[in-house]
């Protein structure tokens, strides 16, 4: 860990400024995820701006739905009443994660902006092209067991966000309330706000510097409120996830009149699959129905040596969530 | 016969075998507890060590400079400056003379052997700016190309023997296994893998080095064996023994990870004397992974002979494992598969492979941990074909005595176990055939697998010191290393000594006190004890010789012979109403304190006679004549997700027989850690080497998985007493690996039972179900 100074502050714009100013500066709110990556040296900031006294806070129903303030804290967003009732694919997503302390200190901004846990990007000895672009990617033939089978590409197969909340989020069309340097605030869909790695891994989202998370809004819906988080894991907590689903269904006598499916654990970045959605729309909640819909979303799987269980996994996976989701009435 | 006579009734009074609550619970719950890296000492820095981003090659350039500059920092120590020791481990007789485990000491060279390597010492005035310096430090390599693992195309398989350095294993062969195997109706053969796994205790590596003078030396050290520690610092400074005082307080766990003496300790010594100030350093979860040995990378193929009733008839097992640049360290597996059944003929061989890789070392049940899987899977896998319950075939190859050496046990108590663990389990409900037993998404199976771990060879001093009034101070430099060893030693004084544990000050982990054995083979508890009774029967000795020449003693005159210790009082052997309390007798002569020592020794059990008396050596010992071991049986349920690929234990029971158990909670305790080390082992623990690299993918405690609070399900221990006349004079065997010996079998076997389908590469992951194909 680099030397680096601190400051709090109390205006978005004062917070932002510095950040314009200081391309090195970083924000920091909950710091479980910073001040990891500052330790190991992956990340060297000059200066760490703390947002914490900012007002964004809330977890609200408001006409465009659930608004959640991007620093309120991951164990008060998945113990929320209105989220547990209406969202349960978030809740879930958020309880299953991390530990009790983690959950404590980690604010939803922060959550949605982890960063992979590939072994070869943790640990400044090995090439990365996230880390250092053009260095290379000892992953592809390496050891690949946990990392991404789905949008990778020959400079990178990290699953880029690790966590579980950014799979539930992207399941249900969250979109994100962004505000700039300029005071400028811009709505982008989680969907839209991660990269894809291509021939730059080390891009892993659109916002800009100095650009902050303000909030997180998900529609209401029928597919929100009969929504689960399945995740799966050698160990039972305090574990990311070998493959994760989130699925919310609309099922009116035996049909389904709308899905959301998303992927964790097996996509460069949390995998929204429209493709299973497609299938699932209009079909019978049936057995074949999920199988076929499992297989559309991992037509596209790119395994490597290590990876490949992760196909059937995924689409096990994907096929209990839409299982245990019609059992639940 | 002298068995200790509270043996018998550990209710009337006793302490000993009692749930005793730990007497240091306090001290560590309220942080009064000093672990080796909290000690005060004026002047105080802080060692950083910068480790080698490759695994092989030279170093060809250090730049010091930036990190020298930095605030704080007030050395930066390289193999260009760091001062040099008298010994190192680096040719075969220091290694032997230090008693290393690693024949390579860094920072005596520019060579790179290892990912992980120390390249550079900081010492700063805090810990922040030593680690930001570190980060500093500009090391320039020459790099090689490193060999990962004995599975690399370019690894030598050699095998040891040829290799002499004078711990090879080697070969070993009973009978005729090969001409028993192919006349054999029944033959098994198969393949078992195992990761890379380290000890991870909770505290990491620590030392802190204070030079008091320049030619005398206190190390505060995070070690299983102050003495072993204190050894090998002195064959390094080339200081006498006496002038080398390591103390050990408290320690984290250690796991055989703190067995010996590794580099950061003299390598940290050496910086206090560089800086002339006491430097403290920690390593770094990280660096646990490359700083004090892990358990090897390995295979073993195990081939088994049996008639077609189930009777063994020949087993040969083969091994191949990696091991360093400089050592043939493997651990010895086959010892457990040698001895655990009846079996006429036997043949054992390992081979191993340099790769650029530390030193792997003892690691919980080394070689009985592994070997254990294989003798077990295969027995279970017998089970099933010969359509006979695997208990069963256990009691048809029930070795009576030790198939090895053909000696007769001290005692065994295994097929208590078997029966006890059966009844507590349920082991009778059991479906016999596999993959049929469903309860909604899961497979439910059962499996159960033998357990045993030697009594090793050890000796060990105490030294009892009794006051007038009525208490007594108890030392010996053994190491707590978490499991209790403060509390059971306090029970075992009070009750030699007749006094209440309240009485009782036992102080350890300090060269200064009476020399004990390291606590690692789990030898620790019987030997320590063993000590601290000898002592206080040297004690009553010499108080009996007061009493019987006092006049005013209601024992004047009578025989030494006839004069016994009961509660804290010399009575009569024939008539114990005559007698008197040992503070009477004391205060009445006037003598405040009265001092014994003793050494419990393996194998002088109190049948020997050596334990009755520690000035008697007309005895001989028992070691020749008997095979001292401890057995027990692990019982588990798994819960398996054949889609998802996951396996949960739902229910574990383990019967144990060591011998004399101290103290019931704290024996539980260590035995359920054990058992959770080995689910660990069988479940998820892995860590993962770059082939290319050969570098730790892994090496963090996010990454590199134990078992969770979650994982583990309600855990039932039991022991079945056991009187062991021939151990030692407590008769105690010890519990510290046997608790994780068959663990992995006995998860592995349920599985099995789950599925019908048999993973042998540890760990058992979901990727592992998978490819097994158990959903189809």
């Amino acid at each position: 860990m680099n030397n680096f100074a601190y400051q709090q502050v109390g205006k978005a714009k004062d917070a932002t400024a510095i950040l314009r100013e200081d391309k090195q500066a970083a924000f920091i709110a909950g710091g479980t995820t910073l001040l990891d990556l500052m330790k190991t040296n992956i990340e060297q900031h000059s200066q760490l701006v703390d947002i914490n006294l900012l007002p964004f806070k809330g977890i609200e129903q408001t006409s465009d739905g659930l608004r959640i303030g991007a620093l309120e804290r991951m164990s008060d967003v998945g113990e929320n009443r209105l989220v547990l009732e209406q969202y349960p694919a978030i809740s879930e997503s958020l309880l299953l994660a991390a530990s009790p302390q983690l959950r404590n200190m980690a604010s939803i901004g922060g959550n949605l902006l982890q960063r992979t846990r590939c072994g070869y990007f943790r640990d400044v000895a090995f090439p990365c092209n996230k880390r250092e672009p053009g260095s290379g990617c000892p992953a592809q033939k390496g050891d690949n067991r946990n990392l991404a089978i789905l949008g990778v590409s020959d400079s990178c197969i990290a699953n880029s966000n690790p966590g579980d909340l950014a799979v539930a989020l992207v399941a249900l069309d969250a979109v994100l309330t962004l505000e700039n340097a300029k005071g400028k605030q811009r709505r982008v869909p989680l969907t839209n706000f991660y990269l894809l790695p291509g021939n730059t891994p080390h891009k892993e989202t659109v916002l800009e510097p100095g650009e902050l998370i303000v909030a997180v809004t998900v529609p209401t819906a029928a597919h929100a409120r009969r929504s689960m988080y399945l995740k799966v894991r050698e160990r039972t907590s305090y574990a990311y996830a070998l493959a994760s689903a989130a699925v919310g269904l609309d099922v009116q006598g035996g049909q389904i009149r709308s899905a959301r499916v998303a992927l964790g654990g097996v996509g460069a970045q949390p995998w929204r699959s429209l493709e299973a959605e497609k299938i699932l729309t209009g079909a019978p909640a049936t057995e074949a129905t999920f199988r076929a819909a499992a297989a559309a979303a991992l037509q596209g799987a790119q395994p490597r040596e290590h990876n490949g269980y992760k196909v059937e996994l995924a689409k096990n996976t994907l096929v209990r969530a839409l299982f245990d989701l019609t059992a639940k009435v | 016969m002298n068995e200790p006579n509270f043996f018998e009734s550990p209710g009337a009074g006793g302490s000993v075998g009692q749930p005793l609550d730990r007497v240091d619970g306090h001290d560590k719950v309220t942080g009064k507890a000093r672990y080796s890296a909290e000690f005060p000492l004026p002047g105080l820095t802080y060692g950083v060590l910068r480790t080698s981003e490759i695994a092989k090659g030279k170093i060809t350039s250090i730049d010091t400079t930036a990190a020298t500059k930095e605030p704080g920092v007030i050395a930066v120590l390289t193999h260009l400056n760091l001062p040099k020791l008298a010994q190192t481990p680096n040719t075969p007789e220091g290694k032997k003379a230090i008693g290393a485990p690693m024949g390579f000491l860094p920072l005596t060279s520019d060579e790179i052997h290892y990912a992980g390597q120390p390249v550079a010492l900081i010492v700063a005035d805090t810990f922040e700016r030593a680690t930001h310096a570190a980060s500093l430090v500009r090391v320039q390599y020459q790099a090689a190309q490193p060999i990962a693992s004995f599975l690399d195309a370019k690894a030598e398989i050699f095998d040891p023997l040829k290799v002499q350095d004078g711990k090879t294993p080697g070969h070993t062969r009973r009978g005729d296994p090969q001409a028993a195997l192919a006349a054999s109706a029944v033959k098994l053969k198969a393949t078992y893998n195992h990761a890379i796994n380290h000890h991870n205790p909770m505290e990491p590596g620590a030392t802190t080095a204070h030079w008091e003078a320049a030619d005398r030396l206190t190390v505060y050290e995070s070690t299983q064996g102050v003495t072993r520690t204190q050894t090998a610092l002195s064959q390094m400074l080339g200081l006498p023994r006496e002038q080398v005082r390591v103390v050990t307080k408290y320690i984290g766990g250690g796991f055989g990870c703190k067995g010996s003496c590794w580099p950061h300790t003299p390598l940290t010594v050496q910086a206090a004397k560089a800086v002339g100030r006491p430097v403290k350093l920690v390593l770094t979860r990280p660096q646990m992974f490359t700083s004090m040995g892990h358990r090897e990378d390995q295979t073993q193929t195990l081939t088994l002979g049996a008639t077609k009733e189930g009777k063994l008839t020949a087993l040969i097992h083969e091994k191949t494992s990696t091991t360093s640049p400089w050592d043939n360290y493997a651990e010895p597996n086959s010892r457990i598969i040698n001895l655990l059944y009846e079996c006429p003929n036997f043949e054992a061989k390992y081979e191993l492979a340099r790769a650029n890789v530390m030193t792997s070392t003892f690691t919980r049940a080394p070689g009985e941990a592994p070997g254990s899987f294989a003798i077990e899977c295969l027995m279970d896998d017998l089970a099933y074909q010969l359509g006979i319950d695997p208990i069963q075939l256990r009691l048809l190859n029930y070795a009576e005595k030790d198939p090895s050496t053909g000696k007769p046990w001290s005692s065994k108590s295994l097929k208590q176990c078997y029966a006890r663990g059966a009844e507590l389990f349920g082991w009778s409900k059991r479906n016999p055939k596999n993959g049929l037993t469903r309860d909604g998404r899961h497979l439910v199976g059962l499996g159960m697998a033998t357990a045993s771990y030697p009594v090793h060879n050890s000796q060990g001093t105490a030294r009892v010191r009794l006051y007038a009034d009525g208490h007594a101070v108890v030392q010996s430099g053994a190491t707590d290393l978490g499991t209790g060893t403060y509390t059971v030693m306090t029970q075992v004084a009070a009750d030699s000594l007749g006094l209440p544990v309240d009485k009782i000050r036992f102080e350890l982990g300090d060269t200064r006190l009476p020399t004990a054995p390291n606590s690692g083979g789990s030898v620790a508890a019987g030997t320590v004890s063993s000590s601290i009774y000898m002592a206080a029967q040297d004690v009553w000795q010499k108080l009996t010789k007061l009493a019987i020449q006092d006049k005013r003693s209601p024992l004047f005159r009578a025989k030494p012979e006839d004069v016994i210790n009961e509660k804290g009082r010399l009575v009569l052997r024939k008539d114990k109403a005559k007698g008197e309390d040992f503070a009477v007798l004391m205060k009445r002569i006037e003598l405040t304190d009265i001092e014994g020592t003793g050494n419990g020794k393996y194998g002088a059990g109190y049948e020997s006679g050596m334990a009755a008396s520690p000035a008697d050596s007309g005895h001989k010992d028992d070691t020749a004549g008997h095979s001292m071991h401890s057995f027990g049986a692990h019982f588990c349920e798994v819960r398996v997700d054949p889609e998802l690929g996951t396996v949960r234990v739902s229910r574990w029971v383990s019967v144990h027989a060591a011998g004399r158990i101290l103290n019931a909670k704290t024996a539980r305790s260590q035995i359920i850690g054990g058992s959770i080390f080995g689910i660990g082992n069988a479940l998820m623990e892995a860590t993962h080497r770059d082939d290319t690299f050969a570098r730790y993918t892994n090496a963090t405690l996010a990454d590199y998985h134990i078992p969770v609070n979650a994982d583990i399900p309600e855990m039932t221990v039991e022991f079945i007493e056991e009187h062991d006349p021939y151990i030692n004079a407590m008769g105690v065997k010890g519990i510290g690996e046997i608790s994780m010996v068959g663990v992995a079998a006995a998860v592995a076997n349920a599985v099995f039972h789950a599925t019908g389908k048999r993973v042998r590469d540890l760990p058992i992951t979901p990727d592992k179900i998978l490819s097994a194909g158990v959903a189809s």
